[in-house]
């Protein structure tokens, strides 16, 4: 079963660290991507702009607004795709994002969620690949 | 032959009372899926009524209902495969699982040795760290201690559609996320045994004292607890796991002493302690001692320990208050609680005087963290009336009365703010 996790952070935090601060957390940040790569589990994974431009209806009218969809502090900064047996090893999985792993004081978070390959409340032949 | 039925058919009640859980978890794990388990042990215990009287009771009443529940499920796949394709090959999949380990009589009996495992497992799936702190405990209550919803619904206080609701909902997340049946390995399990362990503490605790309502206790949650702690101790004698189980007896065992016969408050000092059940505090000490000597023990323990030294003391007065202080010193790292550091500021009272322990709860309360806490005023009231600072005792029994929820404890804090006249 594959897996979406998404790596949330607030930018305004990130963009407060300094030169030595920001070197130090890359090379961290390295170590921890070799170990997800190395997991076996990964499918795809990457990271995205904090700018973010939204689009919904409103009035009948199709509106484009700047900035996230939810109003947080927190957006998506990566985004990994794993394939795992079940919730627990998803989790082990997820658990070696750096954003799991280092920089507590950086708003960091890991949010992982199903991805459904079936359609919801029908029971489905177990092997389609 | 008449009689030799109704026999029979009190027997399928006893075992259905002693047996239908276990034989649920089992089908739980057998089938993936806790509605169509709960479909397959209705219709296990139904074949059960009709063909135990005419065939005798099996030798393995257990083993019996479990396969008989998955053949029942295997059935309902073919019937459903005839009307949707998509399900037919699933009905096969089972069916191939089932001939695989049903056959032999040995491997029938291997899987009713299995069966408390299963048990186990359900427990940790319900308390998935996943799933919402009330969908855990409304869960567990459900599936493994097998409450009904209405039962759930009324020990919470909340309406059983609302309880259902959140029920099915975690269900559906443990499916749609796939939450696995199984108990954590072994690093991963002092923080999954965490979390079950506080899911059976906050069922004993909403039993022994009711957050709400006319009742001060609510007996039946607490004995649920017990036996859930008692499973889970015996499964996996963790250290954390002994000690809480041992606490929880502690506690009960003042549950005859703790209310008056009118159903008011009763407080430790003023407790009859004839009334302690002897027997609970034994075995909650014996296990407590267990826990401490394994040197890998928590907070569970650590309390469990403060609570045998006041269930081994003679009279309140007699109580070795430096003892639960120095236990208490242990304690507050770790448990890093606001309302164990209030329980602290009560027993350094009672060590070293009213002075030093009100010192204690006003830094607790100035810090915000229990200022919407009853029982936090209250124990400032307390101090506050042995100092003599009458003005401000009532005070702050005026703040405790205006907090409290629960019934008698209202009553006792109005009694006690009307003896201060």
């Amino acid at each position: 079963m594959k897996y979406l996790c998404l790596a949330y952070g607030d930018e305004e935090k990130f963009n407060a660290m300094s030169k030595s601060q920001l070197d130090e957390l890359m090379a961290k940040i390295m170590v921890y991507d070799e170990e997800l790569q190395r997991s076996g589990h990964l499918v795809s994974g990457m990271s995205l702009g904090w700018s973010a431009t939204t689009l919904r209806l409103a009035s009948g009218k199709l509106a484009i607004t700047d900035g996230p969809f939810t109003a947080t502090k927190e957006v998506v900064g990566g985004l990994v795709i794993i394939e795992a047996r079940d919730l627990n090893e998803a989790i082990q999985v997820a658990s070696l994002h750096p954003a799991a792993r280092i920089g507590e004081d950086l708003g960091w978070g890991v949010e992982v969620r199903p991805i459904e390959e079936n359609p919801p409340c029908k029971p489905q032949p177990a092997d389609r690949g | 032959m008449r009689e030799d039925a109704e026999e029979l058919l009190a027997r399928v009640e006893a075992v259905y009372r002693a047996d239908s859980r276990r034989v649920l978890a089992t089908l739980i794990r057998l089938l993936g899926d806790f509605d169509l388990a709960e479909e397959a042990l209705h219709e296990a215990f139904a074949a059960a009524l009709e063909r135990w009287p005419r065939e005798g009771l099996p030798a393995n009443p257990r083993a019996w209902l479990v396969s008989t529940g998955r053949f029942k499920a295997i059935d309902t796949f073919r019937r459903r495969a005839r009307f949707d394709a998509s399900v037919a090959a699933l009905a096969e999949r089972f069916a191939g699982a089932a001939s695989e380990i049903e056959e032999p009589d040995e491997r029938a009996a291997h899987a009713a040795d299995s069966v408390e495992d299963d048990r186990l497992r359900l427990l940790f799936t319900c308390c998935h760290p996943a799933l919402p702190p009330d969908a855990q405990v409304a869960l567990t209550l459900r599936e493994v201690a097998g409450l009904t919803t209405e039962e759930i619904a009324r020990a919470f206080l909340t309406r059983p559609s609302t309880l259902a609701q959140r029920i099915v909902r975690a269900k559906a997340k443990i499916r749609d996320e796939r939450i696995p049946y199984q108990v954590p390995s072994r690093d991963e399990l002092p923080d999954r045994l965490g979390a079950v362990l506080q899911v059976l503490y906050l069922v004993f605790n909403e039993g022994y004292s009711a957050s709400s309502g006319e009742a001060l206790t609510r007996a039946d949650l607490s004995g649920e607890a017990i036996r859930l702690g008692r499973l889970l101790a015996e499964l996996l004698p963790e250290p954390e796991a002994l000690g809480l189980l041992g606490l929880m007896l502690l506690q009960e065992s003042r549950r005859a002493a703790r209310t008056s016969p009118e159903g008011e408050l009763v407080l430790l000092d003023d407790q009859d302690r004839a009334l302690w059940n002897r027997e609970q505090i034994a075995e909650g000490a014996a296990l407590v001692e267990r826990a401490l000597r394994s040197r890998r023990f928590g907070p569970y323990t650590l309390q469990g320990a403060i609570a045998a030294v006041h269930a081994e003391a003679p009279s309140a007065a007699a109580t070795d208050w430096a003892q639960i202080v120095g236990l208490h010193n242990v304690l507050a790292p770790v448990a890093r609680s606001p309302v164990v550091e209030l329980d602290r500021a009560v027993a350094v009272a009672l060590r070293d005087g009213p002075a030093a322990g009100l010192a204690l709860v006003d830094a607790i309360l100035a810090r915000g963290d229990l200022r919407d806490y009853h029982l936090a005023h209250a124990a400032r009231a307390d101090l506050l009336r042995r100092l003599g600072r009458t003005a401000e005792a009532r005070a702050a029994y005026e703040r405790a009365l205006s907090l409290a929820r629960q019934e008698p404890e209202r009553r006792f804090l109005a009694r006690r703010l009307a003896a201060l006249e």
